[in-house]
C-alpha cells in the first residue's frame, strides 16, 4: 500500500525518511540520486526567488510584474520580517512564472511560489542552511504525490483548491518537518492547510496565470506557515487528513466548468476582468 | 510533484502541452512539415493566455519544457519551415486539456491525441485511431502490426531476450484481422539490434521507440 497522509501520521521517526524509502522502492533510484535532483531543483527555486525580487518587468499580459519587488522594498509597518519575506518570495516566483521565466512547478506552475515562499522564507528568517531543506522537500513531494493519487492536480480538474490547496499542504508539511515536527504533525499541518482552501475556484482573468494567481501564492505561502505553526503547537485536524483530501476531490467534481481554469467565471467574468482580457489578448 | 523545471506560466497548459507535442514529434520520427493542432476544452478556452500555442509548437520542434527558446517557438518554426495551424475542436467526453495533433512529415502522416492531466503529467491515448497509453514517464515502444495470432507473444519474446521488463502494455485494433497497435512501457529501452530486428519482421508494420519526456 502506498503511503497516505493517515498512514504517514501513524509512523515514528521523520516523515521524510518514510517518503524517501517509498520513492527509492518505486523509482529504483538511490537516495543520493533523489536528493541530488532535489538539490538542483532547490537551486532553481532559489534562483527564481532572486530574479523575481529584483525584477519589475511586466508579465506576458501585463497585469502583474512589479508586486514582489514593490513589497520587498517597501517599509514594513508591521515589523514582521517573516510575513513580508514569505509573501514576497512566493510572489517573486509566480511573477517570474508569469513572465515565462524558468521555475520549478510545485506541484503546478500556477502554484509554484507557495512552497519556496514558505520553506525558503522560514529558512532564511531563521538562518537555516540550504542542505537542511532537502528532506523537507522530499516530504513535500511525497505529500503532493499522495494528493495526486486521489485527484488530478490541475485547476481544470479541481479548481484552484487542487493547485494552491496541494501546494499549501506540501509547504505546510515541509515547514513542519523543518522545524522538528513529528510525522503526525506534518500530516495534520497538510490537512489543516488543505481544508482551509476547500472550494477555492480557478478563475484567472483572461485565462492568464496572473490575476489572482500571483498574489494568491503570497497569501497561501503565509497560510502554509500558519498551518505548520498550529500543527507544531499540537493542533490536529478533526477530520482525518485522508478524508480532507477526498472532500477536496469531491468538491472539485462539483465545481462548474466556468470556475475550473476556463477563464469564463468568477474574477474573469467581471466587467474589468473581461476588459483586461480583451486588452491582454491583443498584446499576447 | 516538485518539478518539472519549466518555462512558465502553466504546468498543464505550458509544460504538459510541450510534452504532448514532443511525444507526437517522437512518434512521427522526423521533423514535421506541417502540424495542425486541434485544441479542446480548456486548451481552447485559455490556451493563449497560458502559452499553450508556444509550448505545442516548441514540442513538435523537439524542445523540452525547460528550454527558454519555448517563448520564441513561433518564429523558430517559421525559420525551420514548419507550418503550424490552430483550430478549436470538440472531442467529446475527454479531459478538458486535450489536443489532437495532425502531423505531416516528408515520409509520414500521423494523428496523435493526448491530454495534459495536471502538474505536467500527460497521456497520449490515441494514435491514428488506435487506443494507446503513452505517458512519457518511461521508454515506450509503439508497434503497429498485422492483427494475427502470436504477434504479442513474438514481440514480448524479443523484449524478454533483451532482458527488458514490461511495465504496462496496451493492445488495440480497429477491426479483426486488420491492423493493430501496441504501446509498451518498459523499465529500460530496447537495445538497437532487437529494435532493428523487430522492424524487419513482416507482420510488424511500424515501430517507434519513444524516450521518456518526464524528468
Amino acid at each position: 500500500m502506498p503511503l497516505t497522509l493517515n498512514s504517514l501520521a501513524a509512523l515514528s521517526g521523520r516523515a521524510s525518511e518514510h517518503v524517501l524509502r517509498e520513492e527509492v522502492e518505486e523509482t529504483g533510484l538511490t537516495p543520493e540520486a533523489i536528493l541530488e535532483k532535489l538539490r538542483e531543483r532547490l537551486s532553481i527555486m532559489r534562483d527564481s526567488v532572486r530574479r523575481g525580487l529584483a525584477s519589475d518587468a511586466p508579465s506576458v499580459a501585463g497585469m502583474v510584474g512589479r508586486n514582489a519587488k514593490t513589497l520587498w522594498e517597501a517599509e514594513d509597518p508591521l515589523k514582521d520580517p517573516l510575513l513580508k519575506r514569505v509573501q514576497a518570495y512566493a510572489m517573486a516566483v509566480n511573477e517570474e512564472n508569469a513572465r515565462m521565466g524558468r521555475i520549478v512547478a510545485a506541484p503546478t506552475a500556477g502554484s509554484a511560489g507557495t512552497l519556496p515562499g514558505a520553506l525558503l522564507g522560514v529558512a532564511d528568517h531563521l538562518g537555516i542552511p540550504e542542505e537542511e531543506l532537502l528532506m523537507p522537500l522530499v516530504l513535500a513531494a511525497g505529500v503532493g504525490k499522495m494528493i495526486g493519487r486521489v485527484i488530478h492536480i490541475a485547476g481544470a480538474s479541481g479548481g484552484c483548491q487542487a493547485e494552491i490547496g496541494s501546494s499549501a499542504a506540501m509547504a505546510a508539511a515541509a515547514v513542519t518537518e523543518l522545524l522538528g515536527g513529528t510525522p503526525e504533525a506534518c500530516a495534520h499541518a497538510a490537512a489543516l492547510a488543505l481544508q482551509n482552501t476547500l472550494g477555492l475556484v480557478c478563475d484567472p482573468v483572461g485565462g492568464f496565470v496572473e490575476v489572482p494567481c500571483v498574489m494568491r501564492n503570497g497569501f497561501y505561502a503565509v497560510h502554509a506557515v500558519s498551518a505548520a505553526s498550529m500543527a507544531l503547537a499540537g493542533i490536529r485536524s478533526v477530520i482525518p487528513p485522508d478524508e480532507v483530501v477526498l472532500a477536496m476531490a469531491r468538491i472539485g467534481r462539483l465545481l462548474p466548468l466556468e470556475l475550473k481554469e476556463t477563464g469564463l467565471g468568477g474574477l474573469a467574468d467581471t466587467p474589468t476582468g473581461r476588459k483586461l482580457a480583451e486588452e491582454a489578448l491583443k498584446k499576447a | 510533484m516538485i518539478g518539472p523545471v519549466m518555462v512558465g506560466p502553466s504546468s498543464s497548459h505550458t509544460a504538459g502541452a510541450c510534452r504532448l507535442a514532443l511525444l507526437a514529434r517522437y512518434l512521427l520520427g522526423e521533423k514535421p512539415k506541417r502540424v495542425e493542432f486541434g485544441l479542446h476544452g480548456s486548451f481552447a478556452k485559455t490556451g493563449k493566455g497560458h502559452g499553450t500555442h508556444l509550448a505545442l509548437v516548441a514540442g513538435v520542434l523537439g524542445l523540452k519544457p525547460d528550454d527558454e527558446r519555448l517563448k520564441e517557438s513561433l518564429s523558430l518554426a517559421e525559420r525551420e519551415g514548419v507550418e503550424v495551424v490552430f483550430k478549436e475542436v470538440e472531442l467529446g467526453d475527454v479531459h478538458p486539456n486535450t489536443v489532437r495533433m495532425a502531423l505531416e512529415g516528408e515520409k509520414e502522416r500521423l494523428v496523435v491525441t493526448g491530454s495534459s492531466l495536471g502538474g505536467g503529467v500527460v497521456r497520449v491515448f490515441d494514435v491514428d485511431g488506435f487506443e494507446v497509453r503513452i505517458t512519457g514517464s518511461a521508454p515506450t515502444l509503439v508497434v503497429k502490426n498485422v492483427d494475427t495470432p502470436g504477434v504479442v507473444a513474438r514481440v514480448a519474446r524479443i523484449l524478454a531476450d533483451d532482458e527488458v521488463n514490461i511495465a504496462y502494455l496496451t493492445v488495440s485494433r480497429k477491426k479483426r484481422g486488420g491492423e493493430a497497435m501496441m504501446s509498451i512501457e518498459m523499465d529500460r529501452p530496447l537495445t538497437e539490434k532487437p529494435l532493428e530486428y523487430l522492424a524487419y519482421l513482416s507482420y510488424i508494420l511500424w515501430v517507434r521507440q519513444i524516450p521518456p519526456v518526464m524528468d
